[in-house]
């Protein structure tokens, strides 16, 4: 299972660093806080955290790190793609605008 | 609950649409529908954790997920076009916190369940990790926003000794490491100790490490701050084993990486350069000022110029952003086209505080993207330009960096404007830019400089033409 992981994780880098190479100026900014978005995917680990059946004791102190996890996340999930479209809705040529 | 397998497959499918999403964003046309694919990519993983166990402590989950919601979405909704910068790095600090508390979540599990030492070797280390690159990544992050916003100084913060304490904090955080994990039956130390520490360390290395970079060098630093932040939700991924968060995260990590390289090209600078140097610090004093004087313009005399002029290239920098000028720029450009003027736009990329901010401004204020030249397209024909129009711009026209091999700057491809017919500079005063790095293309005999605050400067040329 680990070696199954660090091969996922190889063949997804090298996705990344081909899906970028090509990328004009202009829209680096909107690229990076998309993939600032992407990023926020730990939200599902933050959820994941809070799975499960919590057996007494000490368990206040995870559902208090699993919740905040959430929240930090999701602020960079939704903040993240919203942002983006924001930014994006304003890229526009001279044939868009007329 | 259901499938396991199905749930699998979902993330699968997530993680097609995050890769589709990237691609897309790379494309102008495409941009936005690759970022809403990317958003359901995104919306898919949640679903499917959140129906992947029976039991889930849901009132927390949707406590985090709906203040957590309306507070990104606020300050997406609110934020300013020219605080793009310091948001970008606030947001992605706080991914970089998400993956420490999951790493800490983890371990807290392992104690309360009487785990820790069946846990392997590596599992351990992993959590290290990823509290490592959350912790750094999350107080690096607020540091670069609080440089961005000018909350904190955005000049380079240097003491002696500081590659010392850097060094300390790597070596402090690899000792609790060999305790944490591979020592732990050995030494009587309590586990939980050492990741307090930890988390600690990881807090002060990231604020080590960015503080002594300066506001210039922003756009290498927030894009390399957003590679670790898919770093940290990749190292995540492997604490609780799941693969959607290893790709997502890997993506980010590596098209991050792409970034940063093609941010220190454009300074023709190393990274461990940027990181390490305290590039402006003060240390620049090359060539001791510049012979001659600058020719101060009026805003009359700079219209006759503008009014004369064929075509117009509008060079803008980080002072348009402080000077919220873009607005105005671009009611200059449309007057000039009125004219009969060709008017374009040539945008450093590293110009301003993050990869492409500019360009977001410009866009901000309607100008086509037809009209945005890149460095590469306006320097071989710059010598027939008429007028160019520095607003807010200096280091990346400083024709020393071509000129003088004692500048801080040699090496770093700039726009060539002082090859064009005529120049004029706006600008506050001859001072120079944030990395005290002098310019001669003040001093040319092509140059005219336009003293005052740029915004006012071009709605005065923009009163001068409607008249």
């Amino acid at each position: 299972m680990g070696m199954m992981l660090v091969f996922v994780l190889i063949l997804a880098s090298f996705l990344g660093f081909e899906l970028i190479s090509k990328v004009p100026a202009q829209l680096h900014t909107p690229l990076m806080s998309g993939s600032n978005a992407i990023s926020g995917i730990t939200v599902v680990g933050a959820i994941l955290s809070l799975a499960g059946t919590f057996v007494a004791g000490g368990e206040g102190v995870r559902i208090v790190l699993g919740t905040l996890a959430v929240f930090f996340a999701t602020i960079n999930v939704v903040g993240g793609y919203m942002v983006t479209d924001r930014m994006l809705s304003m890229f526009g040529s001279k044939e868009d605008s007329q | 609950m259901i499938e396991e397998t199905a749930v699998q497959m979902l993330y699968v499918l997530s993680a097609i649409l995050f890769i589709f999403g990237l691609k897309m964003l790379g494309n102008a046309k495409q941009a936005r529908q690759g970022n809403m694919l990317s958003a359901l990519g995104m919306l898919i993983a949640i679903v499917s954790a959140l129906v992947s166990h029976d039991v889930l402590e849901w009132q927390w989950i949707a406590l985090g997920m709906i203040a957590g919601a309306l507070v990104g979405a606020m300050a997406a909704r609110l934020v300013a076009m020219t605080a793009m910068p310091e948001m970008v790095a606030l947001f992605n600090g706080f991914g970089g916190a998400a993956s420490l508390l999951v790493a800490w979540s983890e371990y807290h599990r392992y104690t309360t369940t009487g785990e820790f030492m069946d846990v392997s070797v590596l599992s351990l280390l992993i959590v290290i990790v990823t509290i490592l690159i959350g912790g750094a990544t999350f107080t690096g992050s607020i540091v670069a926003w609080g440089k961005l916003s000018e909350k904190l100084p955005s000049k380079p913060i240097q003491y002696p000794g500081q590659q010392f304490v850097n060094l300390l904090l790597v070596a402090l955080l690899v000792g609790a490491a060999i305790l944490f994990a591979p020592l732990r039956e050995t030494v009587n130390i309590d586990s939980y100790t050492l990741v307090i520490a930890t988390i600690i360390l990881a807090c002060l290395l990231g604020i080590s490490f960015v503080i002594p970079i300066g506001g210039g060098d922003m756009p290498v630093v927030i894009s390399l701050l957003n590679s670790f932040s898919g770093m940290a939700a990749c190292a995540a991924g492997f604490v609780i084993t799941n693969n959607v968060l290893i790709v997502a995260g890997a993506l980010v990590g590596s098209s991050g990486i792409i970034l940063t390289n093609i941010m220190c090209k454009s300074m023709n600078r190393k990274l461990s350069n940027v990181l390490f140097s305290g590039f402006g610090s003060g240390k620049s004093q090359s060539g001791g000022g510049f012979q001659g004087e600058a020719n101060p313009v009026a805003v009359d005399d700079a219209y006759l110029m503008l009014e004369a002029a064929s075509n117009v290239l509008i060079v803008p920098g980080y002072g348009m952003a402080v000077a919220q000028a873009q607005h105005a720029i671009q009611e200059l450009a449309d007057q000039l086209e009125a004219n009969g003027t060709e008017v374009n736009f040539a945008v450093h990329p590293v110009a301003g505080r993050m990869p492409g901010h500019m360009n977001v401004l410009l866009a901000e204020a309607n100008v086509p993207y037809e009209q945005l030249k890149e460095m590469d397209d306006v320097n071989p024909t710059i010598e027939t330009v008429d007028v160019v129009i520095v607003i807010g711009a200096n280091d990346v026209v400083n024709p020393a960096a071509r000129t003088d091999e004692t500048s801080p700057i040699y090496g770093m491809p700039v726009i060539d404007v002082d090859k064009a017919q005529t120049v004029i500079v706006m600008k506050r005063s001859l001072n120079p830019g944030f990395a005290g790095i002098d310019n001669p293309l003040f001093f040319n005999d092509n140059t005219r400089m336009l003293f005052g605050d740029a915004k006012q400067s071009t709605q005065g040329l923009v009163a001068e033409f409607k008249d």
